[in-house]
């Protein structure tokens, strides 16, 4: 015991003392955190640009309620040089430009644009639709109420904020346990601490112990940031993270010991950890929401650790499902730390 | 005397290379033993060996009559083992990581102190081990190995790529480890060192052990003969050549050496004659010892 706490307490020092890691483990991946949340800040509820030419009754005498909903769905500018107006939609400057003439209402739309042009004419009808139900003084028959499948507060940092701590949990794991040993193979200090009457499980598990801790840190920092600065909202089951990131640990740890175990160099251990993490992470949506991925992406990211993680992170975290949600993450993670430790525990040596 | 060490027929190979060459050394307790050898003689792989860390291709190796191979973890605390290489726990400062080699032994932290003391470390206490100059880095090593107050101590060239005055404030630090009652072993390829360290030293070249004995017996066993330096005119060339013992005189360079395999008669001759002055008296050295063995000029 003594010797499990006198290792875990050499290596937090160590870690702590090597700016490397407040870099690499802490302020790369928040850069990424606040480069993502303030390019996506408004991308949830983005409005369409659009032109109005003069005066259009069905917009300028909307009732209250229904001109805060329009102001929520288009960014109006006035204009009355309807020329002009038309060359910026072909232009694409904004999405379309409406004018009325009498009771025509007249959109003009660019189809460079489809997807903008729909949408306007779809938003723009459902308003003239409602003017005329207005006007018949009838109350509507029907009525359509979309909502959202998630969390009405599923914004774009709402994704990035697990995506990205899942990396970074990858990559402080995956390091964390590829560098010092093989630093400590090169520099003999691996033989000089088995001279010593330690065991060899103290010195994995004080690895361990170390990592979980980094990973619980970087946890902390990341969710402070986006909940004070981007209002990342956290679901109720949120700490379900905690679990989730230790089996994550386990796995990425074994992963690193691999990697240091098939490396002569920590510069080498280094690289290897990079090219299996890095691209692991696209694969995995730390990136990218897979929401909108091709299937197959969807699939591959599922035999992948990182994937199972974040898909944990995200139903704990974000997407508001219960606890039991990060079971099969977890089960699948703690799978992949035994598959990928029993191939560490194999390649492991003492020696170079 | 009782043996705390002993080695029987250790032979590694690596590949064609036989490293260590059926080795048998047996170390009495409270020997400063010293294992002399030049580079690549297999000096530190028999260190090796004995410490248990690496596994003998034939033989074995006890320590206090256990064998060391596979890790035997009821031995460890009672042999104290300093590396070649620096081994540190990154960034951590002196203090510190003799507090970790203290707890890992499980010994009590007021040992820290004293092995900063002892190796003269007290103002690098906090200093981080990467900014220590060689020699206070192989003074802290010694330290860390001394931590949990070993029986026997392994030291493999511990003052290798010291400078001189480094080297001697260190071997005044082996000197006292010897002296509280430990069983040293020392690696090294500096014949002065060893001569002047050890109680008992073993020649070894390529894998094998040529000899162990006393300094002392290894030189006058060669049954060289002395040589006694004299300046110039102290007596002339043809006088010294009829004093009693004298073997051979010759000038050269205004000195005037003489051979003889008995010093003391030539000595009392030269007294008698007052020629004392600036007079030198070499006896063979270990390098010579060698040089039979091996029928090859030492080169460390």
């Amino acid at each position: 015991m003594n010797g499990f706490m006198a290792l875990a307490r050499a290596q937090w020092k160590g870690f702590w003392r090597d700016k490397q890691n407040w870099f690499w483990l802490m302020a790369f991946p928040l850069m990424f955190l606040l480069l993502f949340g303030f390019l996506l800040r408004d991308a949830g509820a983005s409005k369409n640009t659009l032109t109005q030419i003069g005066s259009v009754a069905i917009i300028d005498q909307l009732p209250p309620e229904a001109k805060t909903q329009f102001d929520n769905l288009f960014d109006v500018t006035k204009t009355t040089d309807a020329a002009a107006a038309v060359e910026s939609v072909r232009k694409g400057d904004v999405d379309a430009a409406v004018e009325q003439r009498g009771n025509e209402v007249i959109l003009h739309y660019s189809q460079a644009d489809q997807v903008n042009a729909a949408r306007v004419q779809g938003t723009l009808g459902a308003f003239v639709d409602a003017a005329n139900v207005a006007i018949s003084g009838k109350p509507p028959t029907f009525t359509l109420d979309a909502v959202a499948a998630e969390d009405n507060s599923l914004k774009p940092i709402q994704f990035i904020a697990p995506g990205l701590l899942g990396w970074a949990v990858a990559m402080g794991a995956t390091f964390n346990a590829a560098m010092p040993f093989v630093t400590w193979r090169t520099n003999k200090l691996l033989r000089r601490i088995r001279l010593t009457p330690v065991r060899t499980e103290s010195l994995v598990a004080s690895r361990l112990l170390v990592s979980v801790a980094v990973a619980l840190v970087q946890m902390v920092v990341f969710l402070a940031v986006g909940v004070g600065l981007f209002d990342l909202k956290l679901s109720g089951s949120w700490w379900m993270a905690i679990p989730l990131l230790v089996c994550a640990t386990l796995a990425f740890m074994a992963i690193g010991l691999i990697a240091g175990a098939i490396s002569r160099t920590a510069e080498a251990a280094s690289g290897i950890a990079n090219v299996i993490i890095l691209p692991m992470a696209f694969l995995s949506g730390s990136f990218i929401p897979l929401d909108q991925a091709p299937p197959w992406l969807q699939t591959i990211s599922k035999f992948l650790p990182l994937g199972q993680l974040n898909e944990g992170l995200l139903d704990t975290m974000v997407r508001g499902e219960g606890p039991g949600s990060a079971m099969m993450p977890m089960a699948a993670l703690l799978g992949f730390a035994v598959v990928f430790g029993l191939i560490a525990a194999r390649l492991f040596r003492w020696e170079d | 005397m009782t043996n705390v060490i002993e080695t029987r027929g250790l032979v590694k190979r690596y590949g064609d290379l036989t490293a260590v060459d059926h080795v048998d050394i047996a170390v009495p307790q409270g020997t400063f033993f010293g294992l002399l050898g030049p580079n690549g003689a297999g000096k530190t792989t028999t260190l090796e060996l004995i410490e248990g860390i690496r596994e003998p291709d034939e033989g074995e190796a006890l320590i206090f009559g256990e064998k060391v191979w596979p890790r035997n973890r009821a031995l460890l605390p009672r042999i104290g083992v300093q590396l070649q290489a620096s081994a540190f726990f990154e960034r951590l400062t002196v203090a510190e990581q003799l507090r970790c080699f203290a707890e890992l032994y499980a010994v009590p932290l007021t040992r820290i102190d004293r092995m900063i003391e002892l190796v003269g470390l007290e103002d690098k206490r906090t200093v981080r081990t990467e900014d220590l100059s060689g020699g206070q880095k192989q003074r802290l090593s010694i330290a860390c190995s001394l931590i949990h107050d070993p029986e026997i101590v392994f030291l493999d060239e511990p003052t290798a790529a010291l400078d001189p005055q480094a080297r001697r404030n260190l071997w005044d630090v082996l000197r006292a480890i010897n002296a509280e009652g430990r069983t040293v072993v020392l690696t090294t390829h500096y014949m002065d060192e060893a001569e002047i360290l050890c109680d008992q030293i073993a020649i070894i070249d390529r894998g094998k052990i040529l000899t162990t004995d006393t300094p002392r017996n290894l030189i006058t066993g060669l049954g060289a003969a002395y040589r006694i330096l004299l300046s110039e005119g102290a007596v002339s060339e043809e006088e010294a050549n009829r004093l009693p013992g004298v073997e051979s005189a010759s000038l050269d360079n205004g000195t005037l050496a003489l051979t003889t395999h008995e010093p003391s008669p030539v000595l009392t001759a030269l007294a008698e004659r007052d020629a004392l002055h600036g007079l030198q008296v070499t006896s063979a050295t270990l390098e010579d010892v060698f040089l039979t063995l091996t029928g090859r000029e030492y080169r460390a």
